[in-house]
């Protein structure tokens, strides 16, 4: 029994923000990134790298909220905060 | 209704198992107390493997065992090492109950309610944005809406805790610190985890995992069962995963492939995803506790045991030794960090700082020593059973001498000198 990752977070409530509780401070910083973790380490691939428009992009509405990608980054670009209070995932397992 | 409007007693942030239990303590002592939690109820927000531990449970929630919400009583303790494609298991069976499965969603949502029954006024849906700081006092919270205020403020807000960092109590957290979890809950049949797991309908089997797809990184596995679904997951220090570009979830994918626990999963279906960090840092990262006005409690103070999956029970113990701390403070109206370090003093008598000194060598040794014990040693051991158990025609002496002349050409005799050096010194820190 295998899934992918978009077929686990499909298991997932979100209550989805219009705003991204996950901003980049400095995306220059990000271009200038070897690593580029955050593309791997997050366990709901929040952040892909864009080579035409050389920036991250945020899927921050698939967000665990697990506080990972704050803790990685090489740069240490990401703001990172907790959304509002009524939104965000809800695990009903956990 | 509040005695004052916007003023209470404690404010504790956070309804994990450390809040509520602080919060339910200081209730019970007829003190006023606010918990805020930010999900939607408590628990939504939380995940973990995982089984809660009866006698510390009891002394929050003495008859949870039979009004909780509880999965099933733990009967047996497995230890598998996976090598890459055999594995070898010691399995510890009783038949008592000192452990219970539990889901978070469900365990946290009741043991939140018991505090609002308790007089606790819970919170949901509300974000604690920041500390409230006058005269190098904490005096009260912030949150999206509105400012809240205490004699004492708990920060019971989880292992990222924000507001320990914003207050300074906290440095910033390492990627060695922390490992990263991912976890799944498969929905099977009561009775087909019943045949597979050898327990009857209340029983319930907690599988610790060693090596397979994490040999040679600082890596956990579990598998806990619950009514008619397992979870499945695994933790991985955080540095692990950056440096192995490898993402949690594959990890995940790989172990739930590999042949010895594949059988127990098959035919089930993906009832929910989770993700979720573990304080790894040990005793030398247990940050400030204290601050004039304010204690911090469970994984906020990085207090887990990780190699036994230990974290609630520190958790509703920490909760409640703050508690009674806070007590003591409103009795005598002193709010200041010198009679809250008393909070400090109480872990230190408990088991809590005892256990966390007792491991503090044991993660840099493991983090020195991966690749020998977290990959080698649980290899030849299943090599070893593989070759007790092989029938070939090849006598056994031979066997048995083949395999003791691998370990010393497969490795260098420095190495295997280091190994047990490594294993003297932890043991002799675990023991001394
Ligand atoms: C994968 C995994 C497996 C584990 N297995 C086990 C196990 O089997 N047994 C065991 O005993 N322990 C286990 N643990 C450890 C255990 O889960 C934790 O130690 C325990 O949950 C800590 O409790 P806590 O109350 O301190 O924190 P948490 O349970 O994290 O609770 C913190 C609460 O604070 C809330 N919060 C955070 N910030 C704010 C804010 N700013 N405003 C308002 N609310 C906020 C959160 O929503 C959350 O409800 C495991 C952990 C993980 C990740
Ligand atoms: S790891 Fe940090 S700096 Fe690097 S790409 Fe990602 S967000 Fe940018
Ligand atoms: S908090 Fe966790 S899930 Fe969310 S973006 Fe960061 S790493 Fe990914």
């Amino acid at each position: 029994m295998s899934t992918n990752i978009d077929n686990k977070l499909y298991t997932l409530k979100y209550s989805t923000d219009t705003e991204s509780h996950l901003k980049i401070t400095d995306k220059e910083k990000c271009r200038l990134c070897t690593s580029k973790n955050c593309t791997y380490i997050c366990p709901a691939k929040v952040y892909e790298w864009n080579p035409d428009s050389q920036e991250i992009i945020i899927n921050f509405e698939n967000c665990l909220e697990c506080g990972a990608c704050r803790i990685a980054c090489e740069k240490k670009v990401i703001d990172w905060q907790y959304p509002k209070g009524t939104k965000g995932v809800t695990f009903k397992q956990g | 209704m509040l005695k004052q409007e916007n003023k209470t007693d404690v404010i504790v942030v956070g309804a994990g198992p450390a809040g509520i239990a602080c919060a339910i303590t200081l209730a019970r002592n007829g003190k006023e107390v606010v918990l805020i939690e930010r999900g939607l109820f408590a628990g939504s927000k939380n995940v973990f493997g995982g089984a809660i531990y009866t006698q510390p449970t009891k002394e929050i929630f003495p008859n949870f065992e039979q009004e909780a919400p509880v999965e099933r009583r733990t009967v047996q303790h497995n230890f598998a090492i996976l090598g890459e494609v055999d594995s070898t298991t010691i399995s510890y069976r009783k038949n008592d109950n000192s452990s219970y499965s539990v889901i978070r969603g469900k365990f946290d949502r009741w043991a939140a309610e018991e505090a609002r029954k308790a007089g606790v006024y819970l919170v949901e849906e509300t974000v604690v944005r920041e500390l409230i700081k006058e005269k190098n006092k904490i005096i009260g919270v912030k949150t999206e809406l509105e400012s809240f205020y205490s004699d004492i403020v708990i920060i019971a807000d989880g292992v990222n805790s924000l507001l320990a960092k914003q207050i300074g109590l906290r440095k910033n957290i390492e990627t060695k610190d922390v490992a990263l979890s991912v976890k799944e809950v498969i929905k099977l049949d009561k009775d087909i985890i019943n045949q597979r797991f050898n327990v009857k309908d209340t029983e319930g089997v907690i599988t610790e995992i060693f090596g397979g797809s994490m040999l040679g990184i600082l890596g956990l596995g579990f598998l806990y069962t619950n009514k008619d679904s397992v979870s499945i997951g695994l933790g991985i220090t955080l540095n692990e995963l950056v440096e192995s570009k490898i993402s949690p979830y594959e990890y995940l994918e790989k172990l739930k492939q590999h042949p010895s626990i594949a059988p127990l999963i098959e035919g089930g279906e993906l009832k929910e995803y989770s993700a979720h960090l573990i304080p790894e840092g040990g005793y030398k990262k247990i940050p400030k506790l204290t601050a004039n006005g304010v204690m911090v409690v469970g994984d906020a103070a990085m207090l887990v045991n990780n190699l036994h999956w230990e974290g609630t029970n520190l958790a509703m113990i920490s909760g409640k030794l703050a508690a009674e701390t806070a007590v003591e403070a409103l009795d005598n109206n002193d709010f200041s960090k010198k009679m809250l370090s008393n909070y400090e003093k109480r872990l230190k008598e408990s088991f809590i700082i005892k256990d966390m000194r007792t491991y503090k060598d044991l993660m840099d040794v493991m983090h020195s020593r991966k690749s020998a014990f977290l990959s080698y040693y649980f290899k030849k051991i299943n090599s070893f059973f593989e070759m007790f158990t092989s029938v070939n025609s090849v006598p056994k002496k031979t066997n048995f001498r083949n395999f003791i002349k691998s370990i010393f050409t497969d490795r260098s005799i420095v190495e295997l000198f280091k190994d047990c050096t490594a294993v003297i010194k932890l043991l002799w820190s675990i023991l001394a």
